[in-house]
């Protein structure tokens, strides 16, 4: 990846601020690999690629991790991770069926769902930073907790989701507004929001320095528990926005709704060029590696290979962006050992 | 303790008043009390393991004082006491481990837990950046053109690190600084500029509490100077009282035999 050889510049910033590239190097790269891979996708399979309504896909199903892997990226910056956002994308939408089925309304239920999804946050994030249980093992737990009580609740039935009986769920999760699908509209203005919220708000600028170095941060006065928190609950909301998004865009509600989310979520963050260590990354990062991610799936099947090779591949981009991400950062660690 | 224990006029800026600090088993602190007057530049000195840096954690509101301890603000006495609280109220730590985030740039670290916002609420990014550019050259010394505000703190020399954290205790216009080993590992030039530093807090008037391993550095700038021994104030000195060749003897004594008579 192109964000190596920007680290691998000699570190020459004592007279002059940090080089557009070694700024927005890894950012750079990123879409670099992607505009290569979506070249090398046309060529494999230029009767697909050149038809628009791949593209049409791609920009309804993407979002529907991507919202949640933008989400996620706040959590990986602070130093975390959150295993258990596919059981929340389901728990959150069983809380809407249930309040509809009840006689509520669909507003009613909305509200209902985001409830259960923030309070599923707020369940990680304090298990997490008040109790300082690794969120590696613990978000494992509520994963299966979560599951199970969706599973309970729902006696392990789905629900119809039609557009007949649904008309403003389906408008607002499902049209395609001068032609633009919604779902990626979706997706945009979450990014611009998390972007506000990460780089222009004191909560993003915490997540950061909660995420570098949590000692110091405590040491400078800043509530590492309810940034950590707050953290896992927009992961929360996310997961039953996309929930809700996922369900109503296949008319129904799965009790399985979110099993498959996992891996793509997760390299889309690291992809992304977000730390696995903490302290650094990008939501846009997350954005274009969301449909790096979504290219690879559509690419794979439609370039007639088994589909059994997205697996691969996801797997792959984790353990590659991972190790790239690990060996730039020893090289920059290097460099200040030396004094610079 | 055969000397009468000097006390400046005036109500102190922070008061500890029969602090101890336990961790698990270990005390740390036992029956502290201490103060500091306004303007007036405090030495605190001890072995390793005296409880120096816990003392100093616990008036910045990190460690929260054991049942019984109490800690005095300008006179008030205050129970919320946190980091928070401490800063809002003007107390800035330059620590021994500098408290730095070092994968940021220096904008984020000099503005860290107080980040200015504009009207909108939002981050004043703008102002973080030139503020920072402004503050490393006018304070620290460093040419403008030397270190730029989105330079990675890792990136930096260790000097260069300290600078950025005594810029951002001088920054908030604290009424106590407290300086927990600010030379160490700094070179020669880099020690005198710190010192002139401490000497400059005295000069407008604020007060400061300055702990080092070096005597040679504490003794000329400090005005009192409490020796702390295995979690307890062993004794407390004018400087006026007392010469530095006397300090240095009785700091071996007490290191020797835990009594300074």
């Amino acid at each position: 990846m192109s964000s190596e050889t920007t680290a691998k510049k000699p570190a020459n910033n004592r007279v002059a601020p940090p080089s557009f590239l070694r700024r927005y190097g890894s950012q750079m790269g990123i879409i670099g690999v992607g505009l290569v891979m979506w070249l090398g996708f046309v060529a494999a399979a230029p009767a697909v690629f050149t038809n628009a309504n791949i593209y049409l896909a791609f920009a309804q199903t993407t979002p529907q991790f991507g919202i949640i892997a933008i989400a996620l990226t706040f959590v990986v910056i602070t130093g975390e991770i959150d295993l258990s956002f596919p059981s929340i994308m389901a728990l959150g939408t069983a809380a809407f069926c249930l309040v509809v089925q009840a006689g509520g309304a669909w507003p009613v239920g909305l509200v209902a769902a985001f409830a259960t999804g923030a309070v599923c946050g707020w369940i990680n994030g304090a298990l997490v930073s008040y109790l300082n249980i690794p969120s590696l093992v613990i978000t494992i737990g509520t994963s299966f907790l979560f599951r199970g009580l969706e599973l309970v609740l729902m006696n392990g039935t789905g629900v119809p989701l039609t557009a007949e009986d649904y008309p403003a769920m389906h408008a607002i999760f499902r049209s395609t507004p001068f032609g633009i699908p919604i779902q990626t509209l979706w997706m945009v203005v979450i990014l611009l929001g998390a972007w506000f919220l990460l780089n222009r708000t004191r909560f993003g600028a915490h997540v950061f320095l909660v995420g570098d170095n949590p000692t110091s941060a405590r040491l400078m006065g800043i509530d590492s528990v309810s940034v950590k928190t707050r953290a896992f609950i927009l992961v929360g909301l996310m997961a039953t926005f996309s929930g809700l998004m996922t369900s109503i865009y296949g008319y129904y509600f799965w009790p399985t709704t979110g099993e498959g989310f996992l891996l793509n979520t997760i390299a889309s963050v690291f992809l992304g060029g977000t730390s696995v260590f903490g302290g650094t990354g990008s939501v846009v990062g997350t954005f274009v590696a969301s449909y790096i991610i979504g290219a690879i799936n559509a690419g794979i099947v439609s370039a007639g290979i088994n589909a059994f090779y997205t697996q691969l591949a996801f797997g792959l981009v984790i353990v590659v962006s991972v190790v790239l991400q690990t060996l730039i950062d020893r090289k920059i660690r290097r460099q200040s050992m030396t004094g610079r | 303790m055969a000397e009468t224990v000097p006390k400046p006029a005036g109500t102190p800026v922070i008061e500890l008043r029969n602090v101890s600090k336990t961790f698990g088993e270990v005390r740390s602190l036992s029956g502290i009390d201490f103060a500091v007057y306004p303007g007036e530049i405090v030495g605190l000195l001890g072995d390793n393991g005296a409880g120096k840096s816990t003392l100093v954690k616990t008036v910045m509101g990190f460690h929260r004082p054991d049942p019984g301890g109490e800690i005095w603000f300008n006179g008030k006495r205050i129970d919320d006491w946190s980091v928070a609280r401490a800063r809002d109220l003007g107390i800035e730590t330059v620590y021994q481990e500098r408290a730095l985030c070092e994968k940021q740039p220096i904008w984020r670290n000099m503005f860290m837990g107080r980040e200015p916002r504009t009207k909108w609420g939002l981050l004043d990014v703008k102002k973080m950046r030139s503020e920072s550019a402004r503050l490393m050259s006018e304070h620290m010394g460093f040419t403008s053109a030397a270190v730029h505000p989105d330079n990675v703190v890792s990136t930096m020399s260790g000097g260069e690190k300290q600078g950025v954290a005594i810029t951002r205790a001088l920054y908030f216009d604290a009424n106590l600084v407290i300086l927990d080993e600010p030379t160490m590992g700094l070179s020669l030039t880099e020690t005198g500029k710190t010192l002139d530093f401490v000497r400059n807090i005295k000069a407008v008037g604020k007060s400061a509490i300055f702990i080092d391993h070096n005597i040679f550095h504490v003794y000329p700038v400090v005005d009192r100077l409490y020796v702390l021994d295995r979690g307890k104030v062993a004794g407390v000195y004018d400087k006026s009282q007392i010469s530095m060749e006397d300090l240095i003897d009785r700091l071996y004594r007490v290191a020797r035999t835990g009594s300074l008579t």
